[in-house]
């Protein structure tokens, strides 16, 4: 392949908020640019998942080349990297940005600036990357685009005049999108005679190449055969092949170069090799230093994972290994569960992450799941000094040794219309926030701040903000770090037996709260049996509440069903096998689903 | 091979699906239908009838349900009788039921029906409060009910069911049991009682109201309660409770449903109709057009039963009787032991007193009764 112009390439990503078409217009930029025909483009080119799909959201980062003729008859390679769009992937977010020399911020022309707008068009400015605005679903009937421009210009602080106004989904003024990528983003830099750095901002694992490395080159060059050599995790491999991204599929080529992005495969068997943010240099004449901004990525959300079948624990054990071929921010270790047998303590990026690896473990192996209730990572002082980090909460030590305990804290920002603005303060008052401030974005909308604890908002926080503004808050957080806290773990006895699947750690203020609506909740969950059973939360050993299931009362049909006696089997039959989709604890039957249940409980529905 | 006392025994259900007007709480199929439709099927039904003769089997008793069979003109009724006299060997005083509806019959009607051979009638009761029954979408009040009873006693009915039910909405443990007084204080009282629960079932009106929040049902301590106040009641008035619904005063059992629950074989005829014949289950198929082009071949969900689901229907159907199920005629059946095969279920459930075990026969309990399907999913094998 003849060696590309570096000055003819653009590398950029798309930021926006959630729902404002990011990925549709990613789909009309490589309709436009010509590398597929209508035909072949399936409804979102680049969200190839079936999950990310169904949720409208984009999971993992992905990348395509495409080229395009602009009308100074010049032929431009756009590399667009996609970027993750949810808050428990921000890290990759950031990484993903930094390989980036520009991006265009999409805002809706009726909703205008959203919490998730400002915090990825900033971690974008704070990448250095030149940002262009882009204003979509103009053809709405509640469309302003001036207002939103000029909100763009408020509050942002960017120039937006000339920005596109588009339609993404009905393909209006694509042109001036391509054309503005070409004008307004900076070609790269760096020169492909310096040592070899690149930057790894993705990777997947692929039965026949093994891991694929997703990076940009800033400087140097890399081909088959480079030694190359991942300086954060140490690891050395000879490079099989590099190449670029076609839309969903890798074409091979001879050579990436400074300011180029693509892949590279080496017979990498796992992902953890490949950690996103790390530096790839060429091992025999290496770069002096990586790239800044590397960093471990930590599981901030932690929860049991049982077989509903307790026979299929080998192939729970054998679906998150190969999960977590393909994601590394995943990880897990076997652990036991008096009333759930055998399982895994899973580690997530978030509750979000949690969900998609828990319905994919459902849907592509077909696994019956039980979940324990999510919690954080706690740090737990104890008296000889000794500090734990408390994933479990069946874990923590006896009381008597704690000296005390530290709970995460997150920074976060809610933007909410101001009718709202009460009841969002409440809730976070509820949760435990420690209100920092609140400013006026414009006449009608307010960006609240606050610190939460993480705690409070990995279960129900989001579902419960968008309940209580009629979906219009958004909301976007950091961690900020460890805070001392008046924490104790809440226990749940089900016929005067410990439930060890039921614990979970809570602050002291709250246990009673929490605890009477566990016992309230599980009381709906747990069918009657032959005896009344009952049901209580307890702290340190001390009942706090109390609710019973009575004895079942009755289970006959004293009605006709004259002569099919096959109806009646069937029923019976049901009967039967939903009995066997039960945990049994002591004697008491426990739905599977209660397991669950529990996790919802904000009752201001 | 397989001794049985049903053995050449036949039993014939004939279902007719057609009502005035449908009962909130009913889902079985049954609906509202022109003439030229009832006309249709009943041709139709009289074919299926016709068509499926066994001529070597004594049909030991008859029965007409629905739907409301007497919303159909009489000589249709007329005409299925003969059909079943010419085709099959009719039992020298079989029993032959037909289900009425108040509202739906007159002197005239009853005395026709008395004269085709109909031996009893099930008239659907429900209730002896006429608020009662207009919430439950009952087209009669109870005044149609005391003309309906007296007129079939003028035409000669000497054996008389009434449908009653209990859980209604708006029931009290006081209007349910004045209902029954009334009912037993009817000259002659009827020889059989069937007393039934009201159960919200998927796709009728009340389920849905239910899931609005719509419908305030007596709740399950509460259904309980009239259950067996119901029996204690008929109890003192010598009604024998010989099954979980059913009352009856001595040598008035309902042979036809006795039959379903000892598993006699029988043939239903007429759209969705459920049929056992030398241990096949089938079902006519549901779809009214199709039935009335072609009513010979609408067989479905055609099931040889192997031999443990004939011991599981033998165990599950005879324990809703409270002669409950035989360990004589169970080894006479399969040739082994009934205690051989389900002596952790019995056992189990003697231990929590729903089952008691004589060491002949095995009965369900009085708390046995009220927990009936969790008893009976146990001898699921």
């Amino acid at each position: 392949m003849a060696s590309i112009d570096q000055s003819k390439i653009r590398n950029f990503c798309i930021v926006a908020h959630i729902d404002h078409g990011k990925s549709t217009l990613a789909d009309r930029i490589i309709e436009k640019t010509g590398l597929l025909t209508s035909r072949e483009m399936q409804a979102q080119v680049l969200d190839n998942m079936d999950l990310e799909r169904e949720r409208g959201i984009t999971i993992k980062a992905q990348s395509v080349r495409t080229v395009y003729r602009a009308k100074d008859g010049e032929e431009y390679i756009f590399n667009l990297i996609d970027t993750p769009g949810h808050v428990d992937f921000n890290y990759e977010v950031s990484r993903s940005l930094a390989a980036c020399d520009g991006a265009i911020l999409v805002v809706d022309a009726a909703q205008g600036i959203e919490a998730q707008t400002l915090a990825n068009v900033y971690l974008a400015l704070d990448h250095d990357l030149d940002v262009f605005p882009v204003i979509n679903k103009i053809d709405l009937p509640s469309a302003e685009p001036q207002r939103v421009i000029e909100e763009i210009e408020d509050v942002i602080g960017i120039e937006a005049q000339d920005a596109p106004l588009i339609s993404a989904k009905n393909g209006i003024n694509i042109e001036e999108v391509l054309e503005q990528i070409v004008t307004k983003i900076p070609a790269p830099k760096g020169s492909s005679d310096n040592p070899l750095q690149a930057l790894i901002f993705d990777s997947l694992y692929d039965s026949y190449k093994g891991v694929i490395i997703f990076c940009r080159i800033m400087e140097g060059t890399v081909k088959k055969g480079t030694n190359i050599r991942m300086m954060a995790t140490g690891a050395v491999e000879e490079v099989v092949e590099v190449g670029y991204f076609g839309a969903g599929q890798f074409i091979p080529c001879e050579e990436l170069s400074a300011g180029m992005v693509g892949y590279i495969t080496a017979s990498i068997k796992n992902v953890k090799d490949t950690a996103v943010g790390d530096t790839v240099t060429d091992n025999d004449r290496p770069c002096d230093k990586p790239l800044p901004g590397y960093k471990k990525v930590q599981s901030m959300v932690y929860c049991g994972m049982y077989p509903a079948d307790g026979a299929k624990y080998p192939d729970l054990r054998d679906a998150l290994e190969k999960l977590q071929l393909n994601d590394a921010s995943l990880n897990y270790e076997p652990e036991t569960s008096i009333a759930l047998g055998f399982g895994f303590r899973c580690g997530f990026l978030g509750l979000l992450h949690l969900e998609i690896i828990q319905e994919r473990l459902e849907r592509e192996y077909n696994l019956d799941l039980v979940t324990t209730a999510p919690g954080v990572i706690y740090k737990v002082h104890k008296t000889n000094g000794e500090v734990i980090e408390l994933t479990n909460p069946s874990n923590l030590p006896d009381p008597s040794v704690i000296e005390f305990m530290e709970e995460p804290i997150v920074s976060a920002e809610i933007m909410v219309t101001s009718e709202f603005i009460g009841s969002i303060m409440e809730l976070c008052q509820e949760r435990r926030g420690r209100y920092l401030g609140m400013e006026y974005i414009e006449g009608t909308r307010a960006l609240l701040k606050y610190d939460l604890p993480l705690n409070e908002i990995i279960y129900d926080f989001f579902d419960a903000l968008k309940s209580r503004s009629r979906g219009y808050a958004s909301f976007d957080y950091d961690i900020k770090g460890y805070e001392e806290s008046k924490l104790v773990k809440l226990d749940i006895l089900i016929n005067r037996e410990e439930v060890d699947a039921l614990s979970f750690i809570v602050h002291a203020d709250s246990a009673y709260e929490r605890g009477r609506k566990m016992c309230e909740k599980l009381k709906d969950e747990i069918p009657r049996h032959l005896f009344e059973i009952p049901i209580q939360a307890a702290v340190g050993g001390k009942v706090i509440a109390r609710e019973t299931v009575k004895a079942m009362r009755k289970d006959v049909l004293a009605k006709c069903y004259g002569g099919d006696i096959t109806r009646k089997k069937k029923l019976l039959e049901k009967q039967k096998e939903g009995k066997k989709r039960m945990r049994q604890i002591g004697n008491v039957e426990i739905p599977q689903k209660a397991f669950m249940s529990v996790l919802k409980l904000d009752d201001r529905k | 091979m397989i001794e049985n006392k049903n053995l050449g025994k036949l039993e014939l259900y004939i279902h007719i699906p057609f009502c005035v007007q449908k009962c909130k709480y009913c889902d079985f199929l049954s609906a509202p239908a022109s003439k030229q439709v009832q006309n249709a099927y009943m041709e139709a039904l009289l074919s299926e009838i016709r068509g499926s003769a066994v001529p070597d089997r004594k049909v030991v008793s008859v029965f007409i349900g629905g739907g409301t069979p007497s919303v159909v003109d009489v000589e249709w009724i007329l005409d299925v009788m003969e059909a079943i006299r010419n085709h099959y060997l009719l039992e020298e005083g079989a029993e032959v039921t037909m289900e009425v509806n108040p509202g739906t019959v007159t002197a005239k009607s009853l005395a026709r029906y008395r004269a085709a051979g109909v031996n009893r009638l099930s008239i659907g009761c429900q209730s002896c409060h006429d608020a009662e029954l207009s919430r439950i979408g009952r087209i009669h009040d109870h005044q149609a009910f005391l003309d309906t009873y007296r007129w079939a006693r003028e035409a000669g009915f000497n054996n008389i069911n009434v449908d009653l039910m209990s859980a209604l909405p708006g029931q009290t443990l006081e209007s349910l049991e004045d209902t029954l007084h009334k009912i037993l204080s009817l000259v002659p009282p009827p020889e059989h009682i069937s007393a039934y629960s009201l159960i919200v079932e998927e796709g009728t009106p009340f389920y849905e109201m239910q899931k609005r929040g719509e419908l305030t049902l007596p709740d399950e301590d509460m259904e309980r309660e009239m259950y067996w106040r119901t029996a204690d009641i008929l109890k003192k008035y010598r009604y024998e409770h010989y099954e979980i619904s059913n009352y009856a005063r001595e040598s008035y059992q309902c042979r036809h449903n006795v039959g379903y629950w000892t598993r006699r074989d029988y043939l239903g005829f007429g759209i969705g109709a459920a049929s056992l014949y030398e241990n096949v289950r089938y079902k006519n198929a549901d779809d009214l057009a199709a039935y009335i082009k072609n009513p010979l071949n609408c067989h479905t969900q055609i099931q040889k039963l192997g031999r443990e689901e004939q011991m599981e229907e033998e165990m599950f159907l005879g324990l809703r009787l409270s002669l409950g199920v035989s360990g004589e005629r169970f080894r006479e059946i399969f040739g082994v032991s009934m205690w051989d095969i389900y002596w952790e279920q019995i056992r189990e459930s003697v231990e929590e007193g729903l089952l008691e075990d004589d060491g002949r026969r095995i009965v369900l309990t009085k708390r046995g009764v009220d927990l009936a399907n969790y008893v009976m999913a146990k001898f699921l094998l």
